[in-house]
């Protein structure tokens, strides 16, 4: 990965919510079609890093950049970078007053510019891709979490990201409901997708990352191969934290 | 029952009136009552004041007092308009306030989350406004608009207190001359009573058409 340009870089960046400092001096690279897994206690700072790379909280320092571009601070040209930057969050947050397919073809009517027509193709192509082809026509309210989360990663999908970003994408859904998802996930992950996954699924990790990162108190601790990081961590803080939540 | 046949014109005319001074009103109401939201929403402090003094000086005098302070104070200043439009221009200042506040409300009543996701997609601010705030804080907003509505027409009663001929006003000229206060009233409150029941069985309606299931 270290030979191609960085899709995603971050470098010294520091974030501060009032006298809170967030986001210690984090620096980042993340590879095209590499897929980084971002794991660590609660309050660490990871949802505020991935929220950081589309600029949905903006940073006191240092500098983040999406494919070789420096984010924009607002209007235009900050809309055009998150086109580019796909999120898929932990409350799903599909448009309560739309259908599933009116979710997923809003962005790329409103944004891309794309004919209805050609939008709704491609909107039920990638509903099937994620196994709800036949929700299209309901309201959101009207499907299991596990089925909207599906919907919100199609709604993510259909704007062709060059990433994808995923703040806790199962934290919200009952146990049954976590595979479909993560199986969805694991399937975009091998078929080359970007992505940077918030997650506490450390099955998920093992299997689909090619770079686990540990953060606490705002810093990245530990950077490693999911084996080198789940077999044989290097901090004490990250020891400790694997021990609480691998037996439990 | 003979002053219902014998007044049939005037009651009719008065109801009239009272649908007319309403009709004008609410839309009036909506567009100020917008604006003022806007106002009190924008992050310009100074904009922000300018809402938020609006709001406070006129919701808390008495409609009849603020109507009263038109049309005797605009003639002071050389303006001299219809009664009517004194009495359309009282309300509408009055029930903006309303309006206001119950956009606010209905704006804030859109998830958070959402407008991200929105924003996320790479959406502008404006289009995010229109695409997703909008609509949503538009659907949380029918039934109070309705009860604004109806607010709004039996205010419109105030105007006969200034001699507007409307509802109420045509009602208390019949009595002076028939005294029948009984029936004469109750057939005003009838009167009102189908005009607010109507407004209430419309938004009804709408509301069921466009509610936001959760
Ligand atoms: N909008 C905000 N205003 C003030 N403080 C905030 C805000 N958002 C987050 N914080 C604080 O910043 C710190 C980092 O939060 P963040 O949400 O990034 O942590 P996290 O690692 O995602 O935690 P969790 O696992 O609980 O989701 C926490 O202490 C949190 O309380
Ligand atoms: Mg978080």
């Amino acid at each position: 990965m270290t030979d191609r340009p960085p899709l995603v870089a971050l470098d010294g960046v520091n974030k501060y919510f009032g006298s809170l400092h967030v986001l210690r001096d984090v620096t980042l690279s993340v590879g095209r079609g590499e897929v980084v897994v971002i794991i660590g206690p609660s309050g660490s700072g990871k949802s505020t890093l991935c929220r950081s790379i589309n600029r949905l909280e903006p940073i006191d320092s240092g500098t983040i950049a999406v494919d070789g571009v420096p984010l924009p601070a607002e209007g235009r040209a900050l809309a055009a970078l998150r086109a580019d930057v796909g999120m898929v969050f932990q409350s799903f947050n599909l448009f309560a007053h739309k259908t599933i397919l009116d979710n997923v073809t809003l962005g790329p009517v409103k944004v891309r510019k794309l004919p209805r027509r050609e939008a709704e193709q491609r909107a039920r192509t990638l509903l099937d891709r994620v196994g709800i082809a036949d929700q299209a026509g309901k309201m959101p309210a009207h499907l299991s979490g596990g089925q909207q989360q599906r919907a919100a990663i199609a709604r993510a999908l259909a704007m062709e990201p060059k990433v994808l970003l995923f703040d806790e994408p199962t934290s919200a859904l009952d146990p049954e409901m976590i595979n479909e998802v993560l199986d969805v996930m694991t399937s975009l992950a091998r078929d080359g997708m970007t992505m940077i996954v918030v997650t506490h699924e450390m099955g998920f990790a093992r299997r689909a990352a090619d770079r686990v990162l540990f953060m606490d108190g705002g810093r990245v601790l530990e950077a490693g191969s999911p084996q080198e990081f789940f077999d044989n961590p290097q901090t004490d803080r990250a020891r400790d934290f694997l021990s609480r939540v691998l037996h439990h | 029952m003979s002053v219902i046949a014998d007044y049939q014109d005037e009651l009719l005319g008065g109801m009239l009136t009272t649908i007319q001074l309403s009709i004008v009103t609410f839309p009036l109401a909506f567009v100020l009552g917008v604006l003022l939201s806007v106002l009190r929403l924008c992050p310009v402090p100074l904009l922000r004041a300018v809402g938020t003094a609006y709001v406070e000086v006129v919701r808390n005098a008495p409609v009849l007092v603020l109507i009263a302070v038109i049309v005797f104070g605009l003639p002071e200043v050389g303006l001299t308009i219809p009664l009517f439009t004194c009495v359309v221009v009282g309300l509408s200042m009055y029930f903006a306030c309303y309006v206001c506040e119950t956009v606010r409300s209905g704006i804030r009543s859109v998830s958070v989350g959402e407008i991200e996701a929105a924003r996320a997609l790479g959406l502008a601010t404006s289009a995010v406004f229109r695409t997703v705030v909008l609509p949503q804080s538009l659907r949380s907003m029918v039934q109070p608009l309705a009860t604004i509505f109806i607010n709004i027409v039996l205010g419109s009663a105030l105007g006969a207190a200034m001699g507007v001929h409307e509802l109420t006003g045509t009602v208390r000229s019949v009595n002076l001359l028939e005294a029948q206060p009984i029936l004469c009233f109750a057939l005003a409150g009838l009167g009102y009573l189908v005009m607010t029941l109507t407004i209430g069985h419309t938004a009804g309606v709408i509301e069921r058409r466009v509610r936001v299931v959760r």
